[in-house]
């Protein structure tokens, strides 16, 4: 690596139009999200940066903080979720035959490459009165004679509430989860399991004292890369989820697109940013405090893997 | 495929028997219909080449590998498909397998821990155990601060702490430097012959299979070719394989002569016929090789027998009743400080002789030289004959 | 967990034949399995089955009635195409698909191009404020999707972009947001490829006379081409799949097709959508397809989770 001044005129093309872009199109408009966090409205467009802090104390009115515990509530509970159904398919992918082992991660790596949008309406099918969940279930009820003991089947209301959006938020980062999971389980020695066994410990024993501890980062990585996004999910409690399950993301693009209250918007954006910051933050302290933790950030590595 | 005669009742009980047992891998059968019985408190070494199957057949008895045919028993229980964590055995890893979150106190309590000891019981067995293998000043190091030889011993530690029926050790000294080795090689006989447990060793150094075992095993390409002790190994190997694995020697082909009269005679290409006893069936004209190992030649400089007798011995060998003489030519040496290698070919016929000797005084060394010419002679009594 | 018990009923099959030979029997349906063998115990094989089934099948069912011939499309009712020639013909979604199309292309040239140079920055030079740089490259990876979608959307307000533009640079704003959140993984993808590079070949050519331009453009980009590919279709599928940011961004005469497809579904679900969707799953998922296979010879599946594993295996 050479220092930037034997080759100024080159080191500049190189980097000027990234730095330009990074600046220009990314951190001036978070910086100006930043300052109109601080404004208030004066009229339809008019907005005044005043420096007012009206905006941030608004967002932990009883209201908001109800919505905001409620986004943290989902995002801690479809991580747990997320992360319980994906160990044991990374552990069964980490485990199977080479020959078996690309064609099973291809399959659960597929569902997120395809539009996340597009994912959530396929739940939309599925999940709604008149969709296949329900459907089978009638069938069911119906084969089984219930509909002469209880009457006729009464369809399950699946969308538009709490379990909608939760199952919808794992359904999408699902695979997300499996990949840093996999790679760390992947990279356990094996003869470590076989000691363990070899001591008189059982399966589960050893599962318990000596995979789980030993994969720890890569379920570190895992959780940051579902909990970061669920918590700023907009479109999964918006279409799956209605009025009744109302997240921070919601809040932010209402305050934006309908009730054009753009500065009480820029403030609750900027709290979850915040919040994510001090997520990562909190996993560079740990992942430090471990060995000589690493710096690279949840969908850099998703990113790679694309 | 060599079946190992069941010991009398009159030596030590056995304690694995192993039963035509096969394993088979995509492409190469790795265990091909093996039979062992290794006895209680002994010291047993499965030594061969890499690739014969005895890494494969320590992991079977050890559980982590189930067989495709035959069984293993310890005990005398059936264990052929009982999981590791019920057997009575226990393993040292090749690459001693330390738990790295744990502290060494840690590891080695950790089987003492799953079946459910007292805390008390645990901590006075745990550094019983580490003053054992004298490491009692580091158990709450972690494993990656100790050294190689630290590390071993830890998993010796953790393996010796749950007082196992059988130890099996994966090649426990392959990672060690050589004069660890050494110590080490020791320090293992010494706890072995101390605990009286069971050992069972996997290797492919013979010098240590030699010098550690009670009893050894060699194996070649999935099968036993002889189980022995070392001395009965090393003087009555019972192929051309285990002759030659098991330190050096020299093989000289030929054919039965005649198989009349209480001695086998031997027509050897370049060496004329030798009177052999033979303790098994010969037909004439079959092949064999006799071989001699080379601390059982004696070598003089042909010079000193004076010109008659060297002039005779320069066209053939002389082979009398009970002795072979034979003229060569130093082609090689090798200086080893204690002992000397030397390479010699026969003047008659160019057969390869290697000779070693000590060098018992200062002289020694220097008494011959390439191009010497020079005398072998050896008693027929020490040849091996082997047919196959 | 991990019970063999089975096969003792092996042993009850053993038979002795001549010669001594015990021959056993196969039980097919319950060989033991190994103690590490965890790829074929039963209730991971249910549990992944599982987990795959409920992941694939409401794709695979979108797909398949996308030719179901029922408006309200809920019960199926024939086989038809109808409603692909419907999504054909259906003018403004057939304007949303090309605008897709074209800010995906537009945005990934540029992406491409600005992230290669980055990265190629990154590696070779010592500056100050590297570190900061590192750091802020990685926040478009890393920021929520509605924050970004916010922050474009009041820039492109707040500075006055030109709105009623005409219809290529009506799309500008799209491209630059895309390229904003695209260009950090692009650079990623080649910064990856470039530590692998070896320098003697860059020395050796600087030894025979050639310029640093040269250099450039013989050595080090042939070098980056595996990565250009793979960070080419990374930003393309990116762009085109986006949604949250693009909903913000775009101006409401400008519509891309995930856009128009949220639009269309909030009215109904009709085939129609299905349809749109299905398109936009095969290009996407054929695009992906053809990025790993590209990648395939050059870098094995170990380099590019390099990164994942040097997080996930730390222990």
């Amino acid at each position: 690596m050479e220092s930037w001044r034997r080759h100024p005129w080159l080191f500049a093309g190189l980097l000027l139009p990234g730095l330009g872009w990074l600046v220009a199109f990314f951190l001036a408009p978070l910086f100006l999200v930043w300052l109109m966090s601080f404004g208030e409205k004066r009229g339809i467009v008019e907005i005044e940066i005043t420096w007012t802090l009206a905006n941030y104390a608004r967002a932990f009115a009883p209201v908001y903080l109800e919505i905001l515990g409620k986004t943290v509530w989902i995002a801690v509970l479809v991580t747990v979720i997320t992360i319980v159904v994906a160990y044991p398919v990374a552990f069964a992918s980490a485990f199977s035959s080479p020959r078996v082992r690309p064609w099973l991660l291809l399959a659960v790596i597929l569902p997120f490459w395809i539009n996340m949008l597009i994912r959530t309406y396929a739940l939309i099918a599925v999940f709604r009165t008149r969709g296949y969940v329900n459907f089978t279930l009638e069938w069911i009820w119906n084969a089984l004679g219930l509909d002469v003991l209880f009457g006729p089947y009464a369809p399950l209301q699946l969308l538009y509430n709490d379990f909608a959006v939760i199952f919808g938020i794992v359904y999408v980062f699902l695979p997300f989860a499996v990949l840093p999971l996999y790679a760390a389980i992947e990279r356990l020695d094996r003869s470590l399991i076989e000691a363990s066994l070899d001591l008189g410990a059982s399966q589960v024993r050893t599962f318990l004292s000596v995979i789980l501890p030993l994969t720890t980062p890569g379920i570190v990585s895992a959780v940051i890369l579902v909990f970061i996004p669920a918590l700023g999910s907009f479109l999964i409690p918006e279409l799956l989820g209605g009025p009744n399950a109302y997240m921070i993301g919601n809040v932010i693009a209402a305050q934006f697109k309908k009730a054009n209250d753009w500065p009480f918007g820029a403030a609750l954006s900027f709290l979850l940013m915040y919040a994510t910051f001090g997520i990562l933050a909190l996993r560079t302290l740990l992942a430090g405090r471990r060995t000589g933790g690493g710096h690279a950030t949840g969908k850099e590595e998703a990113g790679t893997w694309a | 495929m060599t079946t190992m005669p069941v010991q009398g009742q009159n030596g030590p009980p056995t304690v694995v028997r192993v039963e035509r047992l096969r394993k088979v891998f995509p492409g190469v059968v790795a265990v091909d219909d093996v039979d062992l019985d290794i006895r209680e408190g002994e010291f047993f070494a499965l030594l061969g080449p890499s690739g014969c199957g005895k890494t494969t057949l320590l992991r079977m008895i050890a559980g982590l590998e189930i067989p495709d045919g035959g069984r293993i028993l310890i005990d005398g229980a059936d264990m052929t498909f009982v999981p590791p964590n019920r057997r009575p055995v226990n393993m040292v890893f090749q690459s001693y397998a330390l738990f790295p979150h744990m502290t060494v106190a840690e590891n080695v309590a950790y089987g003492l821990k799953v079946e459910g000891l007292p805390r008390e019981e645990i901590a006075r067995r745990v550094d019983e155990v580490l003053r054992l293998v004298r490491l009692e000043g580091l158990a709450a190091r972690r494993p990656e601060a100790l050294s190689g030889g630290q590390r071993q011993r830890v998993a010796l530690a953790r393996a010796l702490v749950k007082r196992p029926r059988v130890l099996l050790l994966d090649e426990p000294l392959s990672a060690l430097d050589a004069k660890l080795r050494e110590e080490m090689q020791l320090e293992l006989s010494a706890l072995q012959a101390r605990l009286k447990i069971t050992f069972v060793i996997v290797t492919h150094d013979q010098d240590e299979a030699l010098s550690m075992a009670d009893r050894i095993a060699v194996m070649r390409a999935g099968c036993i070719e002889q189980v022995d002790e070392p001395e009965g190994l090393y003087e009555r190997p019972v192929n051309r394989f285990v002759a030659s694995f098991i330190g050096r020697i020299n093989m000289l082909e030929g054919a039965v002569r005649d198989t009349t009269g209480d001695r086998i005679v031997v027509d050897v290409a370049g060496m004329g016929r030798l009177p052999l006893a033979a303790d098994m069936p010969l037909t004439r004209g079959q092949a064999v090789t006799l071989a001699i190992r080379p601390e059982k030649i004696a070598m003089r400089r042909l010079a000193d027998l004076g010109a008659p007798a060297a002039n005779g011995l320069r066209q053939r060998a002389q082979v009398d009743a009970d002795r072979v003489v034979v003229a060569a030519r130093v082609s090689e040496w090798a200086y080893y400080g204690d002992i000397s290698y030397m390479v010699t070919h026969t003047l008659a016929a160019g057969l390869r002789l290697a000779v070693v000797f000590a060098n018992a005084t200062r002289e020694t060394v220097e008494a011959f030289d390439i191009g010497d010419e020079v005398v072998l002679s050896w008693r027929l009594a020490d040849m091996l004959l082997l047919t196959s | 967990m991990g019970m063999t018990g089975g096969m003792t009923k092996d042993m009850a099959g053993a038979k002795r034949t001549g010669g001594g030979r015990l021959r056993f029997r196969r039980w097919r349906w319950r060989r033991p399995v190994a103690p590490l063998d965890y790829g074929r115990r039963l209730w991971l094989r249910l549990w992944v089955g599982t987990v795959l089934v409920v992941l694939h099948a409401p794709i695979v069912v979108l797909m398949v009635f996308s030719f179901n011939n029922s408006k309200r499309n809920v019960v199926w009712r024939g086989f038809t195409t109808k409603y692909y020639v419907k999504a054909w013909h259906n003018e403004s979604l057939f304007e949303a698909f090309t605008n897709s199309l074209v800010i995906a292309a537009v945005s990934t040239v540029l992406s491409v191009i600005i992230g290669a140079l980055v990265a190629i920055a990154l590696w070779r030079f010592r500056f100050p404020g590297k570190a900061a740089l590192d750091g802020a490259m990685a926040l478009p990876l890393v920021i929520p999707e509605i924050c970004m979608g916010v922050a474009m959307m009041v820039f492109f307000a707040r500075i006055g972009w030109p709105v009623g533009l005409p219809w290529p640079l009506s799309l500008g704003s799209i491209i630059i947001a895309h390229v904003a959140f695209s260009f950090p993984f692009v650079a990623v993808v080649v910064r990856g490829r470039l530590a692998g590079f070896h320098r003697e070949m860059e020395e050796a050519a600087r030894d025979l006379g050639a310029s640093e331009w040269r250099i450039l453009v013989d050595i080090l980009l042939p070098w980056l081409r595996p990565a250009l590919v793979a960070g080419a279709l990374l930003a393309f599928t990116l762009s085109l799949d986006d949604f949250v940011v693009t909903f913000f961004t775009a101006g409401p005469e400008t519509v891309t097709l995930p856009v128009k497809i949220y639009s269309m579904v909030r009215f109904s679900v009709t085939p129609e959508v299905n349809a749109a969707s299905t398109v936009l799953v095969l290009i996407t998922v054929l695009v992906t397809a053809l990025a790993l296979w590209m990648q395939r010879p050059e870098r094995l599946a170990g380099k590019a989770a390099g990164t994942v594993a040097d997080e996930g295996g730390r222990a």
